[in-house]
């Protein structure tokens, strides 16, 4: 167990037993919508029109600049339509409907067992060329996250393998089924970062995941395995680092800021399969699950499959659903409709019946309880945040640090007065941007 | 969220869509706790009650009488200010039940029927709704309802009667009239108030089971300190002010307490002081609520402790027999200013001395 941890957080209601004993299964998508905009940064360029054939792993859209992201076919067949989707979060991006011919054709890839030859550079190419982003649901560039600029001094790799979002378990099947690719893709970015030190954080009440890699780790000194009691947000990047390094990256800082790069499991197999392999990011683990989804599964799902179908592939919803949720619970989006695509990002569909999930409520006043305060894993004062924000005083609560929330709902589960604390603070930082 | 300057109503506005496949959609995080503020209002209400039953056994008709006619008043009062100013009608919350439940508590059980009514009314109108309404109050209402009637109706609001133990015979006119414990401590000495009681374990025995004159609810000290003990193991309250609140009061009394009778230092009777008055009652139910007490656990010590300072300080030196009405009062104006002084450290943050913000 970690020495060191993090005060504040939450317990909400969890249920991953729904899912975690469920294998990964492949998921064969009929066609699949490839949005541009998948990432953190500026949307990818479209290179294929209407009418194309694609193979799988085929480029079909460039970046759209330094931090942008690469885009692939994850099947192979023919554009059908170059359209506009809407995605989760209410965005909209260019889009290849892409139908599937079922063949799996791929492009030539450009594989490299012996990827320890290569230089730092050279395995930053394949990385950027594999168009990989952060898998733990903030896809940001990898390959600018991995390239920090020379006056930062990085001396430590966090993987979060700590999917503490309630119901999902994506994380913890690629863990315990591709231990040995995460493994070396930590090898590979021990390489490219040029440090001796990696901590592997997972969650304690998942001992096979961490006996696995405790297993495979013996004796090498240089990778270390901590494991964290359960609460809510564990596995978020700066909290991890807290708990990991017991070090605080300052308000509005970065993990570099201390000299740590984090990168999610599912990124760490993602890496592998681009330098090994030579595989471009098509696909992801997604967990379809939720007391309102019949056969909750883990699904390794190519990037554009519609969630209908994924929901279908698991006998449909249960009953009545009160919210089909992209992500997890706390900070995942509500669908509007289920006819969207899974992207990058996407690491669970959560489909909840009414009883658990809770949303729209009145509320009230704040009563000044202070749970909030106390919730707080970046020790602000959420309800000043949410009060302010209610007597339109926009201004003030930069003085009350409200660029350090990285918006995790923990002060939002825990009001008794059930105020959308999250939302006036995501509201408030939209006024302030201008 | 509108960027226009009228004020968004949230009942006018639905904050949830029907869509197809799903009933809502609505904002994260889509779980919430169980806790509702509801929930723990009566949660504490349910905490007093058998408290204010006891008081209402000891005190029979007269009793029942107010904390009845404390409670429906302060509940009417507040929808009706709410219905007036076209407001949303919360009395569900359990908030004026328990104001008025409070205020009722600490009243002496003869008073007449006009007494609760203007109570309630300064404790809901005054002190809680013109200020914002719940969240957005001072001072506690119930307290300061107390304190206003107190400097209005000095005479009724000091008139004590000895217990009836009879739920339904006795009426007011019935009640005989005997000075408190703490009354006749300020009054004639600690000799005296032993020699009243026969011997200090009467004495105590009868502090903590209630059976002596006093306000409704303060006198019944072990149900007060078992709904005490409820709220804590419900996480309603923390140990901190009811701890810093008597261990100051107490350590007070022992250091002062006989003394100011003629005595020695260090000599005083820290028991007596816990277990008379509304010390318990105002420990547990009145320097705890959440709306006028500081928020982290330092700033409740610090709170707790200027509450216990100000009561024995009030008791021991003070011209009333009984402070802790207006040391939680006045504690309540420091509370936004303890509250500015022990902010949570942010997480990153780099401390700098002499640093204000």
């Amino acid at each position: 167990m970690s020495s060191f941890s993090f005060k504040g957080g939450v317990h909400p209601h969890n249920d991953e037993s729904l899912s975690q004993n469920m294998p990964i299964e492949r998921f064969v998508p009929k066609t699949v919508l490839v949005p541009m905009q998948q990432h953190i940064g500026a949307p990818a360029k479209l290179i294929v029109e209407e009418g194309a054939i694609v193979k799988k792993g085929q480029l079909i859209g460039e970046a759209g600049g330094m931090v942008s992201a690469k885009v692939h076919s994850p099947v192979s067949g023919k554009v059908i339509k170059i359209t506009e989707a809407l995605l989760a979060t209410g965005r909209k991006a260019a889009a290849a409907l892409i139908e599937n011919d079922d063949t799996d054709t791929w492009v030539e890839c450009n594989a490299c067992s012996n990827w320890q030859s290569l230089s730092k550079a050279e395995i930053i190419e394949r990385i950027t060329n594999a168009g990989i982003v952060g898998m733990g649901g903030a896809t940001f560039p990898t390959h600018v996250k991995i390239n920090p600029p020379a006056n930062k001094k990085i001396d430590t790799l966090v993987i979060n393998g700590v999917e503490c979002e309630p119901y999902l378990t994506a994380d913890y099947r690629i863990m315990l089924e591709h231990a040995k690719e995460i493994l070396e893709g930590i090898r590979m970015l021990l390489k490219v970062l040029d440090i001796k030190k990696a901590v592997i954080g997972i969650e304690s009440n998942k001992p096979d995941a961490v006996n696995q890699f405790k297993e495979l780790t013996k004796g090498q000194s240089d990778i270390t395995i901590e494991s964290f009691n359960v609460r809510y947000p564990q596995g978020a990047e700066k909290v991890l680092i807290k708990s990991t390094l017991n070090r605080e990256v300052p308000p509005g800082g970065l993990p570099m800021d201390v000299g740590v790069v984090v990168q999610n499991v599912g990124t760490m197999f993602a890496i592998y399969e681009a330098v090994k392999l030579g595989r471009p990011l098509i696909e992801r683990i997604v967990s379809v699950t939720g007391e309102s989804i019949t056969t909750p599964k883990n699904f390794r799902a190519p990037i554009g499959s519609n969630v209908a179908e994924l929901i279908a592939a698991c006998g449909g919803i249960k009953g009545k659903a009160a919210e089909i949720i992209s992500g997890g619970p706390m900070m995942g989006f509500a669908m509007h409709t289920t006819d969207l695509p899974v992207i990058k990002g996407t690491s669970g569909i959560v489909a909840l019946p009414e009883g658990i999930a809770s949303g729209g409520d009145e509320y009230l006043n704040c009563i000044r309880c202070g749970r909030c305060v106390k919730a707080c894993p970046m020790g602000l004062q959420p309800f000043m945040l949410s009060l302010l924000a209610e007597q339109r005083q926009y201004e003030t609560t930069k003085e009350y640090n409200i660029d350090a929330c990285f918006e995790c709902g923990s002060c939002t589960f825990i009001c008794p007065s059930r105020r959308p604390i999250v939302q006036f603070i995501k509201a408030t930082k939209m006024v302030l941007r201008g | 969220m509108s960027t226009t300057t009228e004020s968004v109503k949230p009942a006018e506005q639905p904050l949830v869509m029907a869509v197809p496949g799903s009933a809502y959609l609505s904002v994260s995080p889509h779980i919430k706790s169980k806790d509702s503020t509801a929930g723990i209002m009566w949660t504490v209400n349910i905490a007093l009650a058998p408290a204010a039953l006891l008081g209402a056994f000891y005190f029979g008709l007269p009793g029942i009488f107010v904390l009845f006619l404390c409670i429906s008043s302060a509940v009417l009062f507040e929808y009706c200010y709410q219905k007036m100013t076209k407001r949303k009608v919360t009395v569900n919350d359990g908030s004026a039940f328990l104001t008025g439940l409070l205020l009722a508590m600490n009243l002496p059980p003869t008073v007449p029927f006009y007494i609760p009514l203007v109570g309630t009314l300064v404790a809901i109108v005054l002190t809680k709704q013109l200020f914002g309404g719940l969240g957005f109050n001072l001072f506690n209402p119930a307290l300061l309802a107390r304190a206003f009637l107190l400097v209005s109706f000095p005479k009724i609001l000091t008139t004590w009667t000895e217990p009836v133990n009879d739920l339904i015979t006795k009426g007011a006119i019935d009640a005989v009239s005997q000075a408190t414990p703490l009354g006749l401590l300020k009054l004639e000495g600690y000799d005296k108030l032993i020699e009243a009681f026969g011997d200090k374990a009467n004495l105590y025995g009868s502090l903590l089971i209630g059976n002596r004159s006093g306000c409704i609810g303060e006198t019944a000290i072990i149900l007060l300190l078992l709904g005490g003990v409820f709220l804590l193991a419900k996480k309603i309250i923390t140990w901190h002010t009811p701890v810093a609140f008597l261990g100051t009061a107490a350590l007070m009394a022992w250091i002062f307490g006989a003394k100011v009778h003629g005595g020695a230092f260090f000599a005083g009777d820290p028991l007596l002081h816990l277990l008379s008055g509304g010390m318990m009652l105002g420990a547990f139910f009145m320097a705890t609520d959440y709306v006028t007490s500081p928020m982290t656990s330092k700033g409740k010590i610090i709170f707790g402790i200027g509450c216990g300072f100000l009561t024995m300080l009030i008791r021991l030196k003070g011209g009333f027999p009984e402070g802790v009405m207006f040391s939680i009062l006045i504690m309540n104006c420091f509370a936004p200013m303890i509250d500015r002084s022990f902010k949570p450290a942010v997480f990153g943050a780099v401390k700098v001395k002499g640093n204000k913000s």
